[in-house]
């Protein structure tokens, strides 16, 4: 094997790398950080930011960017909050209601983005305030009670598992499969690749490109219900600035800007990274105001990594005038 | 033999300007056409008109027999015709199985039948004796190996005519061998294939038939028994040249301005040596993809290099453009919208682009209006720019052949020695390139040296005193005496001996 297919290696799969280097550091720096009670706690604060991730991850396949995820995770779940109170919804049907008005919520995105041409980081820009605006209007600021079923709901589990792990997996498995295993998933794929050879090979732009926005809403939308349960109420400035959080698991995970790169798995794992190094230096006990300094690094370097790559695949589709010798 | 495509008095125009005009063409089945001409003759517009990309100003096509009118790329595919590209249009993150399949998988269970598209894709990359699995991502892939890739993409869609355009020039020569083996293959197996190819001798060795286009027209065709490799020059080209040019008003003088000695890049340029000396238009031909356009770059500090040296005036050349420029050299692009101009910005202030430093007055070197605008006067007669007011006009306003006089103009502000025009008269009239070969030669005239390159032999045999041509990034002639031999010059652009 030589350097440049190691090279081309490594840089696949920088976020297990990363992700090795991070636990063995922390498990050899402080006790009692390898144990499967701090593990699974990592990984079900972890499934907050998750799930949007991995909803995410399928705007970013596609070139696109939304930054309104924040604003989602707020209004989907309170406006769920309020049917479960006017019509007495049962939990159940308030996470189907939370979750239709995320993906109406991404529609409305896909709209403008798809029909209207307008860039999607204008559109969600827009929305992340619009939507959030709703919100306080509708509650006059107020924080937002849920009935008692909700938190009963959010702390129960299954088969011993919590609840928010169980939900966090389901999405994990069911976006690998789209993008692994359906036509859907592949032409997100191809369209991130190379647009224009897309719609040459007959791929229906606008739909995918729809899609995508109403998953991201939705998986948003699914994220911020499953955390609401573990509290049992919503503050107005819930999921606020959270967008770059997800936006930084997902490129952690592996997803390029650039379009084209990224899976589901990633994603989940680049969330999981992001709260382990938390949770890491706080059982090392750094100085607090050190965490923020610590977690940009570890996401330049995750940006940088997406650098080199893209910059990979830039160099090699550069038409080569003369054959390079040695080649052949 | 019964004709699968026929063109009828096809036709295409833009802006009033014919790129196409009433070609009529038959395509017979299961032969290979070889499709010949010089660039701008009009063989892409053809292409696209066939694949559904532009509809045509006029005349029809039929296919079979019947009338065939494309909309897009899609239906052109469903008719059976397949286009390798130079680009080609794969997806680099997909695999070899998933790219052939991208318009419809196989399904099982609603999932993507994994096994079925490999074992199909398995068997196309079998007869095409490509040695990779099929689950191999394109990026892995060398350019020729993504090149049959692209073959057996259109073998699955179970195309009838295949049509390759300028399919050799990233192959190694190993691989160009296995693509013409491939391609006698196909015809063999009844499919039909057009050919399109600057390297003549493989046009020559490899179809049935020829056509050759020029100026968008129909020129000739025939069996290629007819037609041996000058025939196929001499039908390319063939144009009166008198009256398009300015007299050439100073003679190369003893003074050597600009000298590359042996630069290289590996995969762009090899070996490059030329000097261009005061009051001397060199010329520098090559066809499009001959890197002609990649060693501008280089000399102007915009691309690295990674052999040999470059100097101006005996000063040794370092750093990009802003350092160049100051050094005394100016670079006429191209791509003027892109590169070359402000669009929105009067006209005064292109021209004082370059030069906006030396109108800073103190303390806070603020621009100088006053002076500024007697400099940029001063040049608009100098160019003899057709503007009615430059203080307030926008570039975009004037007319293609006065946009690249200001493009000029701004270069001559700075008062450079060494110009490069880089295909200064694409896209204008004949009028204004009159006025950009008599620029041209004024600028030589006062002393600077130029190099001047083009895609167009006609316009370089009439404003240079020597041409150099260049092929696959590598100079191959260089021409001295007037008058020049379009033929000789050509046959080096083709590497091909005329006799």
């Amino acid at each position: 094997m030589n350097t440049q297919t190691l090279a081309r290696l490594a840089l696949r799969h920088a976020t297990w790398l990363i992700f090795a280097a991070v636990v063995l550091l922390f498990g050899i720096g402080a006790d009692g950080f390898l144990t499967a009670e701090s593990l699974g706690n990592i990984i079900k604060q972890a499934s907050f930011i998750g799930i949007a991730a991995v909803g995410i991850t399928f705007v970013l396949l596609t070139r696109g960017i939304d930054l309104s995820v924040g604003s989602v995770m707020y209004l989907a779940p309170l406006l769920a909050g309020l049917a479960m109170r006017e019509f007495g919804l049962g939990v159940g049907l308030g996470f189907v209601v939370a979750a239709l008005a995320g993906i109406a919520m991404g529609a409305a995105n896909a709209f403008f983005i798809v029909r209207l041409g307008i860039a999607p980081f204008i559109v969600t820009l827009a929305s992340l305030f619009f939507f959030r605006g709703a919100g306080t209007w509708m509650t006059s600021s107020r924080q937002f009670d849920f009935p008692p079923e909700m938190l009963e709901f959010g702390l129960s589990s299954v088969l011993g598992v919590p609840l928010p792990v169980v939900v966090f997996a389901l999405t994990v498995i069911a976006a690998h499969i789209t993008l692994a295993r359906t036509s859907f998933g592949r032409q997100i794929y191809a369209l991130g690749a190379d647009p224009e050879a897309a719609r040459k090979a007959g791929i229906r732009k606008g739909w995918v490109e729809a899609a995508v926005y109403m998953i991201s809403s939705g998986a948003a939308a699914i994220a911020g219900f499953v955390l609401i349960a573990q509290i049992g109420r919503l503050d107005v400035a819930f999921g606020e600035g959270r967008e770059f959080d997800v936006i930084a698991a997902a490129v952690l995970g592996g997803a390029s800007l650039f379009g084209g790169v990224g899976t589901a798995i990633g994603a989940a794992v680049g969330a999981t990274l992001i709260q382990t190094v938390k949770t890491g230096l706080i059982f090392l006990g750094i100085n607090l105001y050190l965490q923020p300094i610590a977690l940009g690094l570890v996401i330049f370097v995750a940006v940088l990594i997406d650098g080199l790559r893209s910059l990979r695949v830039q160099r090699m589709q550069r038409r080569a005038i003369r054959a390079h010798t040695g080649a052949d | 033999m019964s004709t699968l495509l026929r063109l009828d008095n096809l036709s295409r125009d833009f802006f009033g300007i014919p790129a196409v005009r009433s070609v009529t063409l038959e395509v017979p089945q299961g032969a290979v056409l070889g499709l010949v001409g010089e660039n701008g003759a009009g063989k892409s517009t053809l292409m696209n008109m066939i694949g559904g990309v532009l509809p045509p100003s006029s005349g029809r096509l039929f296919w079979r027999g019947a009338p065939y009118a494309p909309r897009d790329a899609v239906d052109a595919a469903e008719a059976g015709i397949a286009f390798i590209h130079q680009e080609l249009n794969l997806f680099h993150n997909l695999t070899i199985a998933e790219n052939l399949f991208i318009d419809g998988f196989p399904k099982r269970f609603g999932l993507i039948d994994r096994r079925a598209i490999a074992a199909r894709a398995g068997e196309l990359l079998a007869d095409l004796e490509l040695d990779a699995t099929p689950n191999t991502l394109i990026e892995e892939l060398s350019p020729g190996e993504r090149q049959l890739v692209e073959i057996a993409k259109a073998l699955h869609r179970e195309a009838e005519l295949i049509i390759f355009d300028e399919p050799t020039t990233s192959l190694t020569p190993r691989e160009t061998k296995r693509l013409f083996d491939v391609i006698a293959r196909l015809k063999t197996s009844g499919k039909t294939v057009v050919f399109i190819s600057h390297v003549l001798g493989d046009v020559a060795e490899h179809c049935d038939h020829l056509a050759v286009l020029r100026d968008g027209q129909l020129v000739a065709k025939g069996p290629i028994a007819d037609f041996p490799v000058p025939e196929m020059i001499r039908a390319m080209i063939g144009r009166e040249l008198s009256g398009l040019f300015p007299d050439r008003t100073s003679i190369p003088q003893a003074e050597i301005v600009f000298a590359a000695e042996g630069l290289g890049q590996s995969g762009v340029v090899e070996n490059v040596s030329f000097e261009v000396r005061a009051g001397e238009i060199l010329g520098l031909f090559g066809l499009m993809g001959s890197g002609r356009s990649e060693l501008a770059r280089i000399l102007f500090g915009l691309d690295p290099h990674e052999t040999g040296t470059a100097t101006l005036a005996g000063a040794r050349l370092t750093g990009g453009p802003g350092r160049r420029i100051a050094q005394g050299m100016a670079f006429v692009t191209e791509n003027r919208r892109e590169e070359g101009l402000m669009m929105e910005a009067p006209v005064a202030e292109n021209l004082a682009l370059v030069t906006i430093d030396r109108f800073g007055r103190l303390p806070a070197a603020t621009v100088d209006r006053a002076a500024m605008r007697e400099a940029t006067e001063k040049m608009r007669d100098k160019v003899q720019l057709k503007a009615a007011d430059i203080a307030s006009q926008p570039a975009k306003s004037l007319s293609g052949g006065n946009q690249q006089k200001v493009v000029i103009g701004k270069w001559l502000m700075a008062g450079p020695r060494f110009f490069i025009l880089d295909e200064p008269t694409r896209g204008v009239d004949v009028g204004a390139k009159y006025e950009i070969y008599a620029l041209a030669d004024r600028l030589a005239a006062e002393g600077g040296a130029v190099l001047f390159i083009s895609s167009e032999i006609e316009e370089l045999m009439g404003v240079c005193d020597r041409i150099m041509v260049m092929n696959r990034g590598e100079i191959v002639g260089k021409f001295a005496e007037r008058p020049f031999s379009d033929e000789a010059i050509l046959a080096a652009a083709f590497r091909e001996v005329a006799a």
